[in-house]
């Protein structure tokens, strides 16, 4: 046995008290769904792990009318100390609940139970006890006195943090005094469910929180439908402008996090240690499965050599296998589809011209499966320089100033984060001001808190979700109260009105 | 014996220099009772890119200036347009048929508007942006900073006083900006762009357009290299497909206001971006 050989240690699925098949979760209990139910099935080895049900129009406009009815009636009427007592009593449910849910998430989406146990979960309850606390104190949200919640919101979210996207949606759209239709993504529905029962023991009010699941046109219908106020999408970027466009007119309030192809770069004074841990956090965390990735990876050309020997070392290393043993670094590609776009891209990159070199690693006959990958001599015309692989593959450029690091770093229509690796503070907070990124990890990467806002620049999206705000984003203003008297007979400040000229689009 | 007046040929402001359209097509400019005022010039699609692309190059510099830098610059535009008061009145009347008073009232207040937004380029960052209290060893702060190229359709009432409401505001953060002025009554926009050519904003700050908001919006709604965009004076035109339009690129859009919209910081932060960084601190 090398050093690099573990027995095996699953952590065990009979925690788990799961249904054969789960229904909608509508006004506080599950409902049957009208749609074509579909099954959830484990990426790790294939097998089925539950058969959900899938929402047709009919049922979204239920779940949306339960929502609203929940908003006027109940939930805008509470005051915010009550609506802040039930998301900490979430919080803690979660906290309670933490070892089932790690494991249903790593069982659903085939992420490393280390990295549900440590990451994920812990996040959903920091979320929710972050956000538990603005409810009754939103007159400092910045949104000047009285700031008001805004309806009812839609929240699409996806199939990467699948527990952690519903927290990073619902705990502020709560806070603030909304009601909330969720729809998880379509493989990755497990954990949501569970949090629906968490909702139960926590005695939320009915219809407060609505979680439907289906495909992509159970998600359409309900950004789409005309009684929603809010739309929150986490996603592509191709459904992201979809969503932008069929939106247009309607006077929603939008929030979109999308894409990324994140430059992390490693200047030559960097701290090569730390920064060949951060580069393998930034990559290959969550297979690679983040849109906030660091997928670009820039070194100055006169550490190339040393950091690529290093990093090629130090993926030798890594575990893939078993998602629910407690040594896997590496799980389980989502789904098969996912598998196959990951596979393409990397041929392609072959095809242009990149060096391929993948980790030496035994992968399970069932299941779905990429080895860590690296790509050496990549230039930025490349297609896996410039598109998004949502894989553990990474693509190695390099550089040789500051300069040409920030241009080739900002040369993406994408900006949702970046990484910047050295011991000089000066320049490490000069490069940061350069970069067009809604978040920089300066000798880190892929670090998240609920204090921390997160969301991006250009094609990445707009709003930001975390934080102070993360909190405006379900907010309007009711005015900042009377302002200079600059104008006369200027328009009186109104908060967000409705427009009638989209209506009829 | 009276003498002859000489009368302003009004052009386009792009990059700091006042062209004619490309096109060489100029509109009839007439006054509230019909009479003739001025032979404007009528920016043609080819104008609205060169206006974007001198927006664009500008960028650097203007977002990259202090904010300290970025109010004095403004502040020093209210000033000339102080110096300019009887100009900026006399057009008012001539294009929009009100009374010297109510002229008067309108370039008063678009002097106080843009001395108002002038003092937020040094103070909107510390009310827009904050430290978060992350549970780690980081240090961590999030600030807002511009998007980038702005693109306004300027209200079509109040020609002065519209045009300084949006064009200020986007402004404050360091945002460029391509203006398409009022069409009906464009002569002020044009005036004041000779005021900031001899004031220090930098060429391309500011780029002014006149002409047909409804011919030009579309190709600054759909222009990849337009971050966002401004529809506050779009209301009379199809508004609804500029913002469809606007969508491929994920352009942040503020949708139409009736009349002039009122001076609010968050027309300041909207055509901002949070940046949030990061850093390790040393476990010592």
């Amino acid at each position: 046995m090398s050093f690099l050989e573990y027995a095996p240690a699953p952590e065990s699925k009979a925690i788990l008290n799961l249904k054969k098949s789960y229904g909608l979760f509508i006004g506080g209990e599950f409902v049957d769904g009208h749609g074509t139910p579909f099954q959830t099935i484990s990426p790790a080895d294939e097998s089925l792990i539950a058969e959900v049900a899938s929402a047709n129009a009919a049922d979204v406009d239920l779940a949306v009318a339960t929502a609203r009815r929940a908003y006027d009636s109940v939930w805008s009427r509470m005051s915010g100390a009550d609506r802040g007592k039930y998301l900490f009593r979430i919080a803690r449910l979660v906290q309670e609940r933490a070892r089932e849910l790690a494991v249903a998430e790593s069982l659903d989406n085939g992420k490393p139970i280390k990295e549900s146990r440590d990451v994920d979960v812990p996040l959903v309850a920091a979320w929710f006890f972050y956000y538990a606390g603005w409810a009754d104190k939103l007159d400092y949200a910045g949104l000047g006195a009285a700031p008001r919640a805004l309806g009812v919101a839609a929240q699409v979210i996806p199939w990467n943090f699948p527990l952690l996207m519903l927290a990073w949606k619902i705990a502020p759209a709560l806070a603030a005094g909304n009601t909330v239709v969720l729809k998880p993504a379509e493989t990755t529905p497990l954990s949501a469910l569970i949090f629906a029962e968490i909702l139960q023991q926590a005695e939320l009010p009915a219809g407060v929180v609505n979680i439907i699941t289906g495909a992509g046109d159970t998600g359409a219908a309900l950004v789409n439908h005309p009684d929603v106020n809010k739309v929150a999408f986490t996603g592509s970027t191709a459904v992201g402008r979809a969503i932008a466009k069929s939106t247009a007119g309607t006077g929603k309030k939008i929030t979109l996090e999308l894409g990324g192809k994140a430059a992390n770069i490693v200047f030559d004074d960097a701290p090569i240690d730390q920064a060949i841990e951060g580069i393998v956090n930034g990559i290959f965390f969550n297979q690679g499965h983040v849109c906030c990735a660091g997928s670009r990876l820039l070194v100055q050309e006169n550490v190339h050599d040393e950091v690529i020997d290093r990093l090629k070392q130090r993926l030798s290393t890594l575990r893939l296998g078993d998602p629910l043993d407690k040594n896997t670094d590496i799980g389980a590609i989502n789904s098969k589809e996912q598998l196959d776009r990951i596979r393409e891209l990397s041929n392609v990159g072959e095809e242009e011209g990149a060096e391929r070199w993948t980790a030496d690693c035994a992968i399970p006959d069932k299941g779905f499966w990429f080895a860590p990958t690296i790509f050496t001599n990549v230039s930025s015309s490349h297609r896996i320089a410039r598109e998004e692989v949502f894989g553990p593959v990474l693509s190695v450029l390099t550089f040789r100033t500051p300069a040409e690091a920030i241009a080739k770093a900002n040369n993406t229509p994408y900006g949702l984060s970046a990484g910047i690796w050295s011991d000089k503070g000066s320049k490490v907070l000069a490069v940061a001001d350069q970069l067009r990124a809604g978040v920089v990890w300066a000798n880190t990467f892929n670090r998240f808190d609920p204090a921390s806002p997160f969301g991006g620049y250009k094609e990445s999206g707009y709003g930001r979700e975390g934080g102070r705000h993360g909190l405006a984003a379900y907010l309007q203003s009711s005015g900042f109260g009377p302002l200079p008297e600059l104008v006369e007979g200027r328009t009186p400040k109104k908060p967000a009105k409705k427009s009638t000229k989209g209506a009829k689009k | 014996m009276t003498r002859l007046s000489v009368p302003k040929t009004y052009k386009l402001y792009i990059g700091g220099k006042f062209p004619r359209s490309e096109s060489g097509r100029v509109y009839e400019v007439a006054s509230a009772s019909g009479a003739f005022l001025a032979n404007v010039a009528q920016a043609s699609r080819k104008d609205a890119r060169d206006a974007v692309r001198a927006a664009r190059s500008a960028v650097a510099g203007w977002s990259g200036a202090t904010g300290y830098n970025r109010g004095q610059v403004l502040y020093r535009i209210a000033e000339l347009l102080e110096g300019r008061r009887a100009q900026f009145v006399e057009e008012i009347v001539q294009s929009e048929g009100v009374s010297a008073d109510a002229a008067g009232k309108q370039v008063d207040a678009a002097i106080d508007v843009w001395v108002w937004y002038a003092g937020w380029a040094d103070k909107y960052v510390q009310v827009a942006g904050n430290g978060n209290p992350v549970s780690g060893p980081y240090f961590n702060i999030s600030t807002p900073e511009a998007t980038g190229v702005v693109a306004v359709i300027a209200p079509q009432q109040s020609s002065l006083l519209g045009f300084v409401s949006v064009v200020a505001p986007a402004l404050v953060s360091g945002n460029t900006v391509v203006v398409v002025a009022s069409e009906k009554s464009p002569l002020s926009a044009i005036s004041l762009s000779e005021v900031m050519a001899t004031s220090d904003v930098p060429g391309g700050v500011v780029n002014v357009l006149t002409g047909s908001a409804a011919e030009l919006a579309p190709w600054l709604a759909a222009h990849a290299d337009v971050n966002a965009i401004d529809l506050a004076g779009a209301g009379e035109t199809d508004w609804v497909d500029l913002q469809i339009s606007a969508a491929d690129t994920l352009k942040r859009v503020l949708t139409p206001e009736p009349g002039v919209p009122a001076p609010s910081v968050e027309r300041v932060t909207f055509f901002t971006e949070t940046k949030t960084v990061w850093h390790t601190k040393a476990l010592i």
